[in-house]
């Protein structure tokens, strides 16, 4: 069974939340939809104070290259324009609308009807990817209509769909599957039109088979869908990793997948495809797990962007438990740490996870011992440990020679690491250092 | 309603921890202990517990009294340099007492001086066992008898090593043929080598003994074969070359990797994190110069055996091999 070449470890997978069907949570009486959910410029705001708007009505505008049209996901009276703090902490610019009913513009399709039958060109499939605000959904919310525009002089080669899920604790991409496997599979081969590639290579971890066992019967009934199931290993689901595991490839340090002939979207991505292409539904929604080892009940929700934290744990928990200490958006791997739960979620959230106060601190840092697992875990066959003494002497340019770049963050030096030294810390502290130097050499 | 904790990813961690390895590291080194009761008796016993407890004292108490910061003797290292440092040196009545020097200069000087665990160069068991043999020469080699099983009497008749009496009779002009043919030197059969029942330091003697907790380490991930495999090839293959040309001479590989100190320090001793490369490629010539040094100072040199100096000297140009040895990148 395939997987990547080097590195990797196996944290403990804590999929509890697999047997939770999706439910839709209820819309709250006010959203706050941030003007950037993408990677790239924030979208311009096109409403104003005391517009009416309707759900899927285009309230940001993509107005430069790097960026995507923001949607309302509800109906309703927009309040303000301003700026709100992120879960984060980081004030951007939003837009806070008044929720009344849930009225959606006319074009879109809210019949469950399944539509299979697409005749759009590649071109137009772009254009409409690019209108409905189609963002990645695996975590870096790259403009899908940037990613599917292959650059003249490259070639697409390999469509690889990302339905890894290989973050513990996550269960989003499999309950899609599960219960979205037909409208996967259509946005796939639309997808796969957009590129003009004979096969999409759907990847899935081994330890999902009710899922490969779906899309596996599912994707017989279409042309050029082909089921991967990979071996169980963290972290599978990021981009060179997932494109070495099933082709074989090697992204070169600094290239983009596309300079090897790969594409990458995430499962999830491919239902708001199929959404946006057939349905004309703007992307407003997220699948959303809500978590966590001591929490009495686990859920997977479809959630309307714009809602807060806080309104998703009144809904999901009533109140966060008294032995909260830590709430992550994304897995706890690759997650990040919640300190404003009324910030509002936005495109590509993929979990509410709480953990423990206890199992929320990290252990005492004691001395580095040399044992190197630190090395044999890393992915990208980087040496985390001399990362760690070369930051904390501050010698970023020999930091930035060993290619403290290539490194992608996946914390697997940090989880291996014996003597519990914050390495990633130190590594993405090198990194930002790095690259504002090369800044200032420009 | 109380602030969140916030940190960067990953927020899980793996149970790993140094304190799993070093005990785990000192669950391995039980079945050489149990020989070396099985052969030596009380005083094996004795020079153990002594060595162990001088190192976890020393430690502690340098940590209190001198470095003034928390005690981290319960991290087990220590006791791995206790038990290392005993097992390197003959189950003499004398090493009871003479084994406490060792330990404060394995602890105080090879570790403790260099700012403790994960920052010493040499590894600290080699530098109490080494300065031991040079400073007390002859009661670093008088080696006692291994007599019949579980010896309670410390009286032991002493007799040299399978190495030192070879090199002893080399010495003499006789040719290695002779030597080992010779019943009155009561040279061990090859059954002997590998059981054990030799004479050598107390932990060094069984090959099947120190194979099962190798093995134990290597499928714990806590030691990778690099290292043990290059050395113990490089002496097999050197030594082979040179008994080849000239069997009267050079002593059959074999019997060289089976006696002495290189099974023990090939997988216990050369393979400490601390001193050792980090990269496959660098382990591997680290490996190669252990091996290499071993057979020099065997065979050229005025010890009978050259593990603990070969070692000593491979841990000197680690930072150098670090250097120059880096993992292969994933896509270069």
């Amino acid at each position: 069974m395939k997987t990547f070449s080097m590195g990797g470890v196996h944290p403990e997978e804590n999929k509890i939340s697999t047997s939770a069907v999706i439910e839709s949570m209820p819309l709250p009486d006010q959203v706050v939809v941030l003007m950037n959910q993408h990677l790239g410029a924030p979208a311009t705001p096109v409403v104003a104070k005391g517009d009416q708007v309707k759900a899927g009505q285009l309230i940001g505008e993509a107005q430069t290259f790097m960026c995507a049209n923001v949607h309302s996901p509800v109906s309703g009276t927009v309040l303000k324009v301003d700026t709100c703090k992120d879960a984060f902490g980081l004030a951007k610019p939003a837009v806070y609308i008044q929720v009344q009913g849930d009225e959606w513009v006319d074009t879109v399709d809210r019949t469950p009807d399944i539509k299979r039958q697409c005749d759009l060109s590649p071109a137009e499939i772009v254009d409409k990817l690019k209108a409905m605000g189609v963002v990645g959904l695996g975590g870096a919310t790259f403009p899908a209509h940037i990613k599917y525009a292959v650059p003249p002089g490259k070639k697409a080669e390999y469509l690889i769909i990302n339905a890894v899920e290989c973050e513990p604790y996550l269960t989003s991409d499999h309950r899609v599957m599960l219960e979205h496997a037909e409208e996967i599979c259509i946005g796939v081969s639309i997808l796969r039109k957009a590129l003009g590639v004979p096969v999409a290579h759907i990847g899935i971890e081994n330890n999902k088979p009710e899922p490969i066992a779906v899309m596996t019967a599912m994707a017989r009934q279409f042309e050029g869908i082909h089921v991967e199931p990979l071996r169980v290993k963290y972290p599978q689901g990021a981009e060179k990793q997932l494109i070495n595991a099933i082709t074989g490839r090697k992204v070169p340090s600094g290239k983009l997948p596309i300079d090897v002939g790969c594409v990458v979207s995430n499962v999830g991505t491919a239902f708001a495809v199929y959404e946006a292409i057939q349905k004309n539904k703007p992307l407003v929604e997220n699948i959303l797990t809500v978590t966590g080892k001591t929490l009495p009940v686990q859920h997977n929700y479809q959630v309307r962007i714009g809602i807060s934290y806080n309104d998703i744990i009144r809904h999901a928990l009533g109140a966060l438990p008294e032995t909260a200490g830590k709430i992550i958006s994304g897995g706890p791997m690759m997650g990040k740490a919640v300190c404003n739960l009324d910030a509002p979620t936005v495109k590509g959230a993929s979990s509410l996870l709480v953990m423990d106060e206890a199992e929320s601190r990290r252990q005492p840092e004691t001395a580095c011992i040399r044992c190197g697992k630190c090395v044999s875990a890393c992915p990208m066959g980087l040496e985390p440990y001399l990362f760690s003494a070369l930051v904390r002497n501050g010698r970023f340019e020999d930091a930035q020679r060993r290619n403290i770049l290539d490194c992608i963050e996946c914390g697997c030096c940090f989880f291996s690491c014996p003597a519990c030294k914050p390495l990633t810390d130190e590594i993405r502290l090198g990194k930002n250092k790095v690259r504002a130097l090369m800044a200032k050499k420009k | 309603m109380k602030p969140l904790n916030i940190s960067g990813s990953p927020h899980v961690h793996s149970d790993e921890s140094t304190r799993r390895i070093m005990w785990r590291v000192n669950l391995a080194l039980v079945p050489m202990l149990l020989v070396a009761l099985a052969f030596f008796g009380l005083n094996a016993l004795l020079i153990s517990l002594v060595s162990v407890l001088c190192c976890c004292f020393f430690q502690w108490a340098i940590e209190k009294w001198i470095l003034k910061v928390p005690s981290t003797v319960s991290d087990g290292s220590a006791v791995v340099t206790g038990l290392l440092l005993a097992f390197n040196v003959p189950a003499t009545a004398d090493m009871i007492w003479l084994v406490a020097i060792g330990a404060l200069v394995a602890i105080g000087i090879g570790k403790m001086s260099f700012g403790g665990l994960g920052r010493n160069p040499f590894n600290p068991a080699l530098v109490g066992r080494v300065f031991m043999l040079i400073s007390f020469p002859v009661q670093m080699t008088t080696w006692p008898k291994p007599a019949a099983w579980f010896p309670v009497s410390t009286d032991t008749v002493s007799g040299a090593t399978p190495l030192g009496l070879i090199k002893e009779q080399l010495s003499t002009g006789r040719t290695l043929g002779d030597v080992l043919h010779d019943p009155s030197l009561g040279l061990p059969s090859l059954s002997d080598i590998i059981l054990g029942h030799m004479g050598g330091s107390l932990g060094e003697i069984s090959a099947v003994a120190i194979l099962i907790g190798a093995i134990y380490l290597l499928c714990r991930r806590i030691i990778s074969w690099h290292i043990p495999v290059s050395f113990i090839a490089t002496a097999f293959l050197l030594s082979g070359v040179l008994h080849l040309c000239n069997p009267d001479r050079f002593l059959d590989p074999v019997t060289t990797i089976l006696t002495g100190g290189i099974m023990l320090g090939a997988f216990f001793m050369a393979t400490d994190m601390v001193t050792s490369p980090m990269s496959r490629g660098g382990q591997l010539l680290f490996g190669f110069g252990c091996g290499l040094l071993t057979i020099i100072i065997r065979n050229w040199g005025a010890y009978p055996e050259g593990v603990s100096f070969a070692i000593l000297l491979m841990n000197a140009v680690t930072p150098l091999i670090n250097r120059g040895f880096h993992p292969r990148r994933f896509a270069v």
